[in-house]
C-alpha cells in the first residue's frame, strides 16, 4: 500500500517526530485530561475473541469506569504472558478469532473511551506496518502495545503508526537503565507502560517493590501518564501503586474471571472494585 | 550498542551492529530482557577475544568433550552411492552430539558473568543433556524446558538430564514441542534474568545468540576443513551438507567452509521446512523465516525428529539462502528412516534422526544424479542415534 493511500487523520498526527511540538493523540489527550481532574486511571485488558460476548465485556468494563480499554489480539506464542492470558489466547484462537476480525469488530464497540490493542509484533509484521496502522485507525483504535518490540527495533512500525495517527505505547521494565528509560519515554505515545515486575503477566499475592520503583522512575523521566501493569491484581494493589503511578493496567485478574465464566457482569464488577479502590486513595 | 566492523555478507563474520545478517536477526525481546542481551553481547565479545577464556574453553573441548572429533571416510557407503562421503563425527563428542561445544562455551560465559543458574530448552533432548552436563561440570543449577510430546518420545533423555542433576519442566502449552519449550524458557528468563543465563541451544533467538552460538560451533567446520585437506591432498570437498532445525551444527560447519569453493547444503525436515515453506516473521527474538498462517499465527512443525520439529530457522541461514551462498532442501520422514538404516548397515554408525536427514538428502541427490559420480561430500554427523533407537523400533515395528 502506498503512503498516499493512507487516509489523512487530523486529530493525532504526530507525524514528524523531528518536530519539537507534537499534538497529543487521542489516548494521551484523554488520559491527560482525566489525570488533570485528579482521577487515577484504570485500564482493563480484555482478550479479543474470548467468548462470543467479548464486545459486551468491553462495554461493561467501560460502563464500570474504565478510562481506556486494552484489547488483546491473540497470538500463538505469547512470551510475555503467563498461564491465564496464554489460555485465553489459545481459547480465542481455537474459537476462530483472528487479529483482523477482532480489529474490525472494534468498529462497532461504541464506547466513549479510547481503545488500545495489545499484541505481538509478528501479527503486525505479517500484516504490514502501513496496512496494520491504517486498519487500526480505520476501526477507531487509538493505540498499540507490542511487548516484544523494544524501542531499538520499533522505528519502522512506530513511524507508520505515527503517520496513521495510532499511538505506540512503549514499555519500561525494572531492568531498564536510566539512559534507556529516557529514550523509551521520548518514543512512547499515549502513556508509558511501566512493567511492575520481572516476569510475565499473571496475578500476584502482593504488589512487587519493583512496581513502585519503576513507576517512580518513569514519573521522574516523563510527563506522559505512567500506568503500571503486570502483577497488579486487585483493588488494594491498584490503590497502593497509584500513590506513585497515574494508573494501572489490569489483565490476568480480569481474564481469569472471564475464563471462569463471569461474563460481562463479572468483568464490570471487578472494574468497579478497581475504580472504587483507586478513587478512595 | 557496540560498533562492529562491517564484514562482507558471505564471510560469516560478525553480524551488523544491530545483530542483523542482511535483513534477518535483530533483538525482538520484551524490554525486561534487553539489558541482559546487551550484557551478554558485551560479555561474549570480551570473552571471545580473551586468550585465557579461549584457552579454558579449548582445554575443556579437548580433555572433556573429546575434540577434535574425527572425520571418517565411508568406503562402503561411497561405493553404494557413487560419491565420496566423509563424515564429521560430532556423534563421537561427549554427550553424543555437537551441542556440547556450545554449552561449554555458554556455561563458562555464565560463570564469567556471575550467573549460577542456567535455563535451557530442548527438543530431542540433546541440548538439554548437554546443558545439564555443563552445569554439572561447573557446579551450576540447571532447569530444562521440554515439550510434553518430546518428554514422551525422548523419555530416556529426560532421565539422563535428571541423573545429571537438572530439573526437567514439562511444557504443556501450544504444540508441546520445541517451539513451546523456547517460549517457556523465555518466560522463565524474563522473571529470573538477574541471576540466570538462558543457555539457548541453537543459532536462533535475539542477538547475540545466533552469532555467539555459531562462533561456539565453528570449531566443527574449522576442524573439518583441516581434516578434509589432509584426506583430500590439500583440496576442499565439493559439497558440505548438514541438517538444519534451528541450524547450529550447520552454521558451525558452514563457518569453516564458507570461504572455500564448497557448495553448502542445509537439510530440513519436510514438516518443519522454514526455508522451504516459511514466511518472514519475528518470533523468539529474531526476524527470520517461520511457518505461519496469513494472520501471523505460528504453525506447528511435524517431524519424526524432535530436534528438527521447529517452525523457524536461524536468521543467518535465512541470509545465506537469500544471498545464494547456501541452499536448503527438505526430506520426508520415510526417506529419513531409510537413511537411518542404510548408514547403520553400511558403516556401523547409527545416526541421530536429525543427522539422518542430511544422509537422506545425500542418498536422494546421489541417486538422482544431482551429485555427479565422484563428487566429494563432507556431511556433519551431528549426533548419535542411541536416543532414537526405541522410537525407530516402534516405527519400523
Amino acid at each position: 500500500m502506498s503512503a498516499s493511500a493512507i487516509p489523512p487523520l487530523d486529530r493525532s498526527a504526530r507525524g514528524n517526530t523531528d518536530a519539537g511540538e507534537t499534538v497529543p493523540g487521542k489516548l494521551e489527550a484523554h488520559l491527560r485530561s482525566r489525570r488533570a481532574q485528579g482521577r487515577k486511571l484504570v485500564v482493563p485488558y480484555v482478550t479479543g475473541g474470548l467468548g462470543e460476548d467479548w464486545l459486551d465485556v468491553v462495554r461493561a468494563v467501560v460502563a464500570a469506569g474504565a478510562d481506556a480499554v486494552e484489547i488483546g489480539l491473540p497470538f500463538s506464542d505469547p512470551v510475555m504472558d503467563g498461564p491465564t492470558i496464554q489460555e485465553a489466547s489459545q481459547r480465542a484462537l481455537e474459537a476462530g478469532a483472528t487479529p483482523q476480525g477482532i480489529v474490525a469488530a472494534l468498529r462497532s464497540a461504541d464506547v466513549d473511551v479510547p481503545i488500545a490493542v495489545m499484541t505481538y509484533y509478528n501479527i503486525v509484521a505479517r500484516t504490514g506496518h502501513r496496512r496494520m496502522a491504517s486498519e487500526l485507525a480505520r476501526c477507531g483504535v487509538s493505540a498499540a502495545i507490542l511487548p516484544d518490540l523494544p524501542v531499538d527495533e520499533a522505528g519502522p512500525w512506530a513511524e507508520a503508526a505515527d503517520e496513521a495517527g495510532v499511538e505506540t505505547v512503549m514499555l519500561a521494565a525494572p531492568t531498564t537503565p536510566d539512559d534507556r528509560l529516557e529514550v523509551i519515554c521520548r518514543r512512547s505515545r499515549g502513556f508509558v507502560y511501566a512493567v511492575g515486575l520481572l516476569g510475565v503477566t499473571g496475578e500476584r499475592r502482593e504488589l512487587a517493590a519493583s512496581a513502585v520503583a519503576i513507576a517512580a522512575r518513569c514519573k521522574r523521566a516523563t510527563d506522559l501518564p505512567v500506568l503500571v501493569g503486570v502483577g497488579v491484581s486487585n483493588a488494594v494493589q491498584a490503590r497502593e501503586i497509584c500513590a506513585v503511578a497515574d494508573g494501572v493496567v489490569v489483565g490476568s485478574a480480569l481474564v481469569r474471571r472471564l475464563l471462569e465464566g463471569a461474563g460481562p457482569d463479572g468483568a464490570g464488577e471487578l472494574v468497579a472494585e478497581l475504580r472504587a479502590g483507586v478513587d478512595e486513595g | 550498542m557496540s560498533v562492529h566492523d562491517e564484514v562482507p555478507a558471505t564471510s560469516m563474520g560478525r553480524p551488523g551492529g544491530d545483530g542483523r545478517f542482511g535483513e534477518y536477526g535483530g533483538r525482538f525481546v520484551p524490554e525486561s530482557l534487553v539489558p541482559a542481551c546487551v550484557e551478554l553481547a558485551d560479555a561474549f565479545e570480551s570473552a571471545w577475544s580473551d586468550p585465557a577464556f579461549r584457552a579454558r574453553l579449548d582445554g575443556l573441548l579437548g580433555s572433556y568433550a573429546g575434540r577434535p572429533t574425527p572425520v571418517t571416510e565411508c568406503l562402503r557407503l561411497s561405493r553404494r552411492l557413487g560419491v565420496r562421503v566423509l563424515l564429521k563425527r560430532e556423534d563421537l563428542a561427549h554427550t553424543g552430539s555437537h551441542k556440547i561445544n556450545n554449552v561449554l562455551g555458554q556455561a563458562l560465559l555464565a560463570e564469567r558473568m556471575g550467573k549460577r543458574r542456567l535455563v535451557a530448552e530442548t527438543g530431542a533432548g540433546q541440548h538439554g543433556v548437554a546443558s545439564a552436563t555443563a552445569a554439572a561440570l561447573l557446579g551450576l543449577e540447571c532447569v530444562v524446558y521440554m515439550g510434553a510430546v518430546d518428554v514422551q518420545r525422548q523419555a530416556l533423555n529426560v532421565f539422563r538430564m535428571e541423573l545429571l542433576g537438572a530439573e526437567v519442566r514439562t511444557v504443556r502449552s501450544g504444540s508441546r514441542t520445541l517451539k513451546d519449550a523456547v517460549n517457556d524458557a523465555l518466560r522463565d528468563w524474563v522473571a529470573s534474568v538477574e541471576t540466570t543465563h538462558y543457555c539457548l541451544g541453537s543459532v536462533m533467538g535475539p542477538h547475540p545468540y545466533p552469532y555467539m552460538v555459531r562462533q561456539f560451533q565453528r570449531v566443527v567446520g574449522e576442524e573439518a576443513r583441516e581434516q578434509c585437506r589432509v584426506l583430500l591432498g590439500g583440496d576442499d570437498p565439493d559439497v558440505v551438507v548438514a541438517c538444519v532445525g534451528g541450524g547450529s551444527n550447520a552454521a558451525g560447519t558452514f563457518a569453516g567452509f564458507v570461504d572455500t569453493r564448497a557448495e553448502l547444503v542445509g537439510v530440513e525436515a519436510a514438516g518443519g521446512a522454514a526455508l522451504g515453506n516459511g514466511l518472514p516473521g519475528v518470533v523468539h527474538g529474531m526476524r527470520s523465516l517461520f511457518l505461519q498462517d496469513e494472520a501471523g499465527q505460528i504453525l506447528e512443525a511435524h517431524s519424526i525428529s524432535a530436534g528438527l520439529d521447529y517452525p523457524g530457522i536461524g536468521p543467518e541461514h535465512a541470509h545465506l539462502a537469500a544471498i545464494g551462498r547456501a541452499r536448503y532442501h527438505a526430506v520426508g520422514d520415510s526417506e529419513v528412516l531409510d537413511a537411518f538404516r542404510l548408514l547403520a548397515e553400511t558403516e556401523g554408525i547409527i545416526p541421530a534422526l536429525e543427522a539422518a536427514h542430511a544422509v537422506a538428502w545425500l542418498v536422494r541427490a546421489a541417486g538422482s544424479g544431482e551429485l555427479t559420480p565422484g563428487t566429494t561430500v563432507l556431511l556433519t554427523m551431528s549426533g548419535r542415534g542411541d536416543k532414537d533407537v526405541q522410537q525407530v523400533k516402534e516405527m519400523l515395528g
